[in-house]
């Protein structure tokens, strides 16, 4: 059972108090889309053994939404930080970076 | 048989009675089930699971394969008790299982002559037979005879509880390698829980009694626990078993409090639920069985078991005991057994020489030591008669038999690496010791990347008392280091030790066994799976550890890889020609032992399984009679009977009297959601398929809501509050859903509006007061102006009704006359009350929720769950009135664009009715002519709600058809229930009151 630092409260918390909203950072694409823009919005996840960028929300707690760095293989987590942003922040690559050089996720390395 | 000399657990002048199979027997307070059942020499404690062979106890420990019995009656009632577990207590009754008609005499060895027909893969092979063969000959020859212990048929009323724990260090096991650690990071200032399965502290040592610090093991022990129990920070409980490791240092451990002692009140178990910064497991080993003809006749035991046996409880299993081992240790029963009296004819010893401290002691003592020997097999039936003697390396030619009645083997020893792997910690196979050991560079990783599990002791293959004790108090200190204690611990204590040889693996006693000594070789003995039996699954392909291991059900059901483990890979990787560490093992699940239901249930029972949410009126409903029904975690009425009436003629009646008089509905469980801000009509404007920012002040708009995709996820009337604020109702249930969609969106994507979203769900309760009286009931009663004029159909309006402060809506689900009326939830039984007693006057009854469903499908109303189902869009249920064409966006606009969504083939919405007035089968099909490419007959439709109308005084229904609403007065056929087709004609889903007058008076 996962336990993920809430940046809104800032504390620690345990997954039962949280809900999981799949990855992060998927831009929206709307009317005047292109069908494979759509196609790729709505159903094209990344499916990655390794670093990943996943939405959480607070649930039982403050009720706020933070987006979640983390390993799927080995359970680290490399951070998390406000769901008000299209990309990850530098100092979450950056951890990232410190052990996992390299890496890469859709586009952002 | 009970000794007169040793036992330090019992205590010999406090007897216990308790009963086997009904047999009376007498124990010791102090002693296990086990240890009690062995000195009244009830040596057989079972049958084998597939060929019921007699099976008596093997070990002393949690790893015990064959003692399980049932104990207890009633609300005790508890299977598959492993006697090596249990405390004995006065008045405990317990029951062999698996066994029929009884434990002396078992059908079931008839399985044994059968054995061809059963042999490794039995069950996968016999599903390879025609199916009759199967369902007539193989399952009730296995359901008569197989299986684990009954299910209690009471209920259990004791009390179970758990513990939610947050602590910096976990230490499992209470030997001596976690009371160091326990100590170290006691000492530093960590929090510490320490938890031991058994009901001692001390593990081997205070057994096998090397000296600690220059004292006993017991003493130091006791001078330990001593100064733990003095630590604030140091919590120690027994009976408390480290039952599993999960993610980021997430544990359970499982607490039996009054098992021991059922008069005792309080709790009878907990489950500790902990969030631990570092767990050190130090969980001890476990002897390996030897795999020799016959090793599981009654009588063959583990050595370090006997020894248990023997130095704890002063209990010997037989008087002559012979010994057959690989290593030194098994010396050590050989010492302890002479110490007591009891004749050891013979060590046989499977290495060439035996030159160590303890072998020479063992030799001193005047016993026989056979090297390079083993045992060819076992001689004896319910119970060892003897032992035939052979060289190891040979075939098994017998050179000597010895008579015996009791065999002590040892097969070395393998650390319990359960919970280090449980969550992924990684092994290493350790060559000079033949076993598998956690490898310190690869542990289960935190939430920061660092390993959480700290394997020491035993546990981590130090076998020795010096290193393994070194290790635990080193690994608490560095445990409590990462929690930020630093308070220095002092020395390591020093332990002491006999120098041992090494140990000569031994995977097959003898080297060179043929097959008919193989095939009695037994590796599991719950399971029985034998040497051949893995071994003809590497032949059969089987290369896979878990592939074999489900094929041949070795280390299945409760053993779970403690005792078969290692040899059955070992045997499976000579069969294949592989190294050891390449097969690997099979993985390592929790719980180390099965957790009862009840414990992992804990209060969550009963009413407290699932909240009920009940709105300000149940307890009238209640008094009323009212049948309940299920609305999410909601409990709303679904009519009310009267007299002798059923449910269905009470339906009937709430129908009648609300189209009528007037009726009155519980519609507080609606979800209402306030939406505020200066961009709430824009958010709203997304979040809906129709427009909400250009709704007056003072107005209602039904409203739908779709996901992405397009489809319709929600309906129900917004209300335009003031400027900035939007009430809008939800679906009963829907609130939290929707909120929780809202709230996403206004997170996420648009963060930058200033919104704001409320559920006051619980805040109003709310009624509905509906049928052509309403208006007159409302007027009677007096307060606010309600005439058509003054608060016309879809609008809303404040004010009082009855003294009460009310908000009044204008809107209508079922047709009729119909005010939605909200007031404070303290108010709602008050106010409920006198609507119902100044309604009597009018007619008033209220109705429930079948009732509600009928009015709305009379109406041709969509209901979300009825004619939505995940996969339906609103153009599918004809709602395009109520989807903008002005907007440029909103969720779901671009999804129904896609290709399937404007498909002119979809099903669409239309009313049924039966061509005989019968009602429909809710879910039937429409049947189409042909059939699909699997065989099936074709649909074209399907019935998506379905009622009588007691207002038509026939079935109607509407469903879904493709191309529907073109082939109006088209006769269709469904199917029935039971079979066969009824047929319906295509028809206006708007059964009743065409042109909506009634609603709009
Ligand atoms: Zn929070």
């Amino acid at each position: 059972m996962l336990i993920l630092h809430c940046p809104h409260c800032d504390r620690m918390v345990d997954e039962t108090d949280l809900h999981a909203g799949g990855e992060a950072h998927v831009k929206r694409f709307g009317p005047g889309s292109e069908a494979e823009e759509f196609e790729n919005y709505l159903f094209m996840r990344e499916n990655p053994k390794g670093v990943h960028f996943e939405r959480w929300r607070h649930v039982y707690g403050c009720g706020k939404w933070f987006l979640a760095a983390r390993n799927t293989a080995t359970l680290e987590v490399y951070g998390t930080y406000s769901a008000q942003t299209t990309e990850p922040p530098q100092a979450i690559r950056d951890a990232i970076s410190a052990k996992q050089p390299g890496w890469s996720w859709g586009t952002f390395q | 048989m009970r000794l007169r000399t040793n036992g330090r657990l019992v205590a010999k002048n406090r007897p216990v009675h308790f009963t086997f199979n009904g047999k009376r027997l007498q124990g010791y307070s102090g002693d296990t089930l086990a240890s009690a059942l062995l000195a009244n020499d009830q040596l057989l404690v079972g049958r084998s699971f597939k060929y019921h062979r007699p099976r008596g106890l093997v070990a002393a420990g949690a790893e015990e394969p064959n003692a399980l019995v049932e104990l207890g009656r009633g609300d005790r009632q508890e299977p598959n008790a492993r006697v090596t577990q249990v405390e004995l207590f006065d008045g405990l009754a317990a029951r062999s299982q698996n066994h029929w008609p009884s434990l002396e005499f078992d059908v079931g060895v008839i399985n044994a002559k059968l054995s061809r027909f059963l042999p490794a893969g039995f069950y996968y092979k016999t599903f390879m037979q025609p199916q009759a063969f199967w369902k007539h000959v193989y399952e009730p020859i296995i359901r008569a005879s197989a299986g684990l212990g009954r299910a209690p048929e009471t209920g259990d009323d004791h009390t179970y509880e758990h513990f939610n724990v947050t602590v910096d260090v976990l230490v499992v096991g209470g030997g001596i390698a976690g009371l160091a650690a326990a100590l170290a990071a006691g000492r530093a200032g960590a929090r510490v829980l320490l938890v031991e399965q058994t009901s001692g502290w001390g593990g081997r040592a205070v057994v096998d009694r090397p000296s600690i610090e220059g004292i006993s093991a017991q003493d130091w022990v006791n001078a330990t626990l001593a100064e733990l129990d003095a630590m604030p920070n140091v919590d120690v409980r027994l009976r408390c078993q480290g039952a599993g490791v999960f993610d980021h240092g997430y544990a359970l451990a499982h607490e039996r409090l009054t098992d021991h002692a059922p008069k005792q009140g309080g709790p009878r178990q907990r489950l500790w639920r902990i969030r631990a910064g570092r767990i050190v497991t130090a969980t001890g080993a476990i002897e390996r069985p030897l795999s020799f003809a016959y090793n599981d006749v009654p009588g063959v035991l583990l050595a370090a078991a006997l020894r248990d046996y023997v130095v704890n409880f002063g209990v010997a299993v037989g008087e002559r005991t012979v010994i057959v081992t690989n290593n030194d240790d098994a010396y050590r029963t050989a010492i302890a057994l002479h110490d007591a009296g009891l004749d050891v004819p013979a060590v046989i010893d499977a290495r060439t020489s035996a030159k160590g401290e303890l072998p020479e002691q063992v030799r001193a003592l005047g016993i026989k030591v056979l090297t390079n020997s083993g045992i060819a097999s076992v001689d004896g039936g319910k119970r060892v008669t003897g032992v035939q003697v052979c060289a190891q390396d040979g075939e098994g030619t017998v050179t000597e038999t010895i008579p015996c009645d009791c065999v002590a083997m040892s097969g070395g020893w393998s650390p319990v690496v359960h919970l280090w792997s449980h969550c992924g910690g990684k092994l290493v196979w350790d060559e000079p010791h033949a076993f598998f050991r956690p490898d310190a560079d690869r542990p289960p990783l935190g939430a920061d990347g660092e390993g959480f599990v700290i394997a020491v002791g035993t546990a981590n293959g130090h076998l020795f008392t010096a290193e393994a004790i070194a290790d635990g108090f080193s690994a608490g200190r560095k445990a409590a280091k990462v929690a930020g204690h630093t308070r220095k611990p002092g020395q390591a204590p020093m332990g002491d030790d006999v120098a041992e040889d090494a140990l000569t693996p031994v995977w097959i006693m003898p080297a060179q066994a043929p097959y008919k000594l193989r095939s009695k070789m037994w590796l599991d003995y719950q399971n029985d799976v034998k040497v051949s039996d893995v071994q003809l699954a590497a032949q059969e392909g089987f290369q896979s550890v878990e592939h074999a291991k489900r094929y041949t059900t070795l280390g299945m059901a409760t053993d779970q890889g403690k005792l078969s483990n290692i040899n059955g890979l070992a045997v499976l990787s000579n069969a294949l020609g592989e190294a050891i560490p390449r097969v690997g093992t099979t993985t390592f699940r929790p719980p180390y032992t099965p957790l009862p239901l009840a414990a992992i249930t804990g209060v969550a029972r009963d009413e407290l399984f699932q909240p009920i949410r009940k709105t300000p009126v149940h307890a009238w409903h209640d008094a009323q009679g009212a049948e309940f029904e299920p609305v999410g975690q909601w409990r709303r009425p679904y009519a009310y009977p009267r007299g002798d009436e059923t449910a269905h003629d009470a339906v009937t009646r709430e129908v009648v009297n609300t189209r009528e008089n007037v009726g009155l509905l519980d519609a507080s469980t609606l979800g209402k959601l306030i939406v505020k801000g200066p961009d709430a009509g824009k958010f709203l404007d997304m979040m809906y398929t129709n427009m909400m920012s250009n709704l007056a002040v003072g107005k209602c708009r039904y409203g739908l809501m779709c996901s992405e995709n397009g489809f319709l996820m929600d309906d129900g009337v917004v209300a335009r509050m003031d400027d900035d604020t939007w009430l809008c109702h939800t679906t009963t249930g829907g609130a939290d859903r929707i909120l929780a969609h809202m709230e996403d969106w206004l997170q996420c994507e648009w963060w930058d509006w200033q919104v704001y979203v409320a559920n006051v769900t619980e805040q109003y309760a709310q009624f509905a007061v509906v049928g052509p009286k309403a208006r007159q009931l409302l007027q009677a009663i007096g307060g606010m102006a309600l005439t058509k004029d003054d608060l016309p159909f879809m609008q809303w309006a404040s004010g009082q009704i009855g003294g009460f402060d009310v908000r009044v809506f204008r809107i209508s689900f079922s047709g009729e006359l119909s005010y939605e009326i909200a007031v404070a939830a303290g108010q709602g039984a008050a106010f409920w009350d006198m609507l119902v007693k100044q309604g009597e006057a009018f007619g008033l009854m209220p109705y429930g929720t079948e009732a509600l469903h009928v009015l709305r499908a009379e109406k041709g109303f969509i209901m979300i769950g009825d004619e939505t189902d995940g996969t339906v869009i609103p153009q599918d249920l004809n709602l395009n009135w109520a989807i903008s064409k002005k907007k440029d966006d909103f969720l779901g606009k671009r999804g129904q664009l896609r290709s399937h969504m404007v498909d002119p083939d979809r099903w669409k919405l239309v009313g049924l009715e039966t061509v005989d007035g019968s009602v429909l089968a809710d879910g039937a099909y429409a049947v189409a002519e042909g059939v699909n490419a699997n065989g099936q007959r074709n649909t074209q439709g399907r019935v998506t709600s379905t009622y009588y109308s007691p207002t038509l005084k026939k079935g109607i229904a509407m469903g879904l058809v493709k191309h529907g609403p073109t082939r109006m007065g088209e006769v269709i056929a469904f199917t029935k229930e039971g079979g066969g087709f009824v047929d319906a004609r295509i028809v206006d889903p708007v059964f009743y009151d065409k042109d909506g007058e009634k609603q709009n008076v």
